[in-house]
């Protein structure tokens, strides 16, 4: 990208907002609960409430569906489809032209997308 | 033959046969069979794995194939009607004709993204989103938010001038033409038009936004550019790379077309301008 995007600047003002928030117990990211493991250096797992919606990622065993090398995202418990990209950035399915760099910065995209909205389940396998 | 016109060029009866073919569609339920195709390749389509509609070389055949089938089902309900394209280096304003009520309608409305002009409003009736990845039903655009600017025509040019068509390893990360005009790398072509656009347009479910097909149609027409070009080259890979649709491989999901098939559009339809 060529430039700094409005939404891009917006998300970043969020995220630096999320800091001041950083005391919310909800905000509970779970750091290097599962790290060092995995060969293609797995991102770490993650747990909290983004703009009142609660946001994870995990390793999830086995893959199947799952294109995130392993990695799935959830949204108020609901399966996001996320994928990594060759170069280490995500997107998901809600947000798949625009890559970010980490998984929580794609639910972090998909909650801002989704203003609101349920996530609908797709289709396992 | 069928010609495929500049958006910006057509009459206004040219787009109410477009519009009222593309609701044909809709209200049969053959369009929203087209929406459920690209998901399953936006989600099947990995950069380490079996890749054939995105993110590899059989991108821009893929979705000339794909356009062709779409025209087709058009030409069934009108055979007047050809696909239009959009020229987004061209016609960079939310306030274009192609967003006017007598075409695509325009952008969300701020609270919740939603299109409230135009024949695929949600009020006018006839275009439910049932497609979806969310709750949803109505079509969503937020013009020139997602990213500001659209692709310059310099950009555009910075692109058609890479000789090489795709390189290895044939994904995301690749240098050469394809890749630089997908936009996963650069400056960023056909991506950053899908952001722009917004809501649907953003998501694995973006042909639920007719606009999907005018942006491709003009990323198709790029490539007979870029073809015009660089006569000397071609597609490639050639033959043998897993995963990857080879010159003289069957795509999926039709198995009875190659890439090769595929590059020559004349076959099928002409321009308006070359």
């Amino acid at each position: 990208m060529p430039q700094l995007s409005r939404r891009r600047a917006l998300t970043a003002a969020a995220v630096a907002v999320g800091a001041t928030l950083a005391a919310v117990p909800a905000a509970r990211a779970a750091r290097g609960a599962d790290g060092g493991h995995h060969a293609h250096g797995a991102p770490e797992a993650f747990d909290e409430v983004y703009r009142g919606r609660r946001i994870q990622g995990r390793s999830q065993g086995g893959g199947g569906h799952h294109h995130g090398g392993g990695y799935a995202v959830y949204v108020d418990g609901v399966e996001l489809h996320v994928m990594r990209n060759a170069d280490g950035s995500w997107i998901s399915v809600v947000s798949h032209y625009d890559p970010v760099a980490t998984p929580r910065a794609a639910a972090r995209a998909a909650v801002d997308e989704l203003q609101g909205a349920r996530l609908v389940p797709f289709p396992a396998g | 033959m069928t010609v495929r016109k500049n958006q910006a060029a057509l009459t206004a009866d040219e787009k109410r046969r477009f519009v009222a073919a593309v609701l044909e569609l809709k209200r049969t339920g053959r369009y929203d069979t087209f929406v459920t195709t690209h998901n399953a390749f936006i989600l099947g389509d990995t950069d380490d794995g079996e890749r054939t509609g995105h993110r590899s070389p059989s991108f821009l055949p893929w979705h000339r194939r794909f356009l062709l089938e779409f025209e087709r089902a058009l030409q069934s309900v009108d055979a007047s009607v050809a696909l239009p394209y959009w020229d987004w280096s061209a016609d960079r304003s939310p306030r274009s004709s192609l967003w006017a009520p007598d075409f695509l309608g325009g952008s969300g409305r701020s609270r919740d993204g939603q299109v409230m002009d135009g024949p695929f409003a949600a009020a006018a009736g006839g275009w439910p989103i049932n497609v979806r990845v969310d709750g949803r039903t109505y079509l969503r655009r937020s013009l020139g938010t997602g990213v500001r600017e659209l692709p310059t025509r310099a950009e555009v040019e910075s692109v058609l001038a890479m000789a090489t068509y795709d390189m290895a390893p044939w994904n995301s990360a690749s240098d050469g033409f394809r890749n630089h005009l997908e936009g996963w790398r650069g400056v960023n072509l056909h991506n950053r038009v899908h952001v722009w656009v917004g809501g649907q347009m953003s998501t694995g479910v973006s042909p639920n936004d007719p606009v999907f097909w005018l942006h491709h149609a003009y990323i198709d027409k790029l490539w007979a550019r870029w073809q015009r070009r660089h006569p000397g080259s071609g597609y490639v890979p050639g033959g043998g790379t897993p995963d990857v649709v080879d010159l003289h491989e069957t795509m999926r999901p039709w198995n009875d077309t190659t890439p090769a098939d595929l590059l020559d559009h004349t076959a099928h339809y002409t321009f308006d301008v070359d």
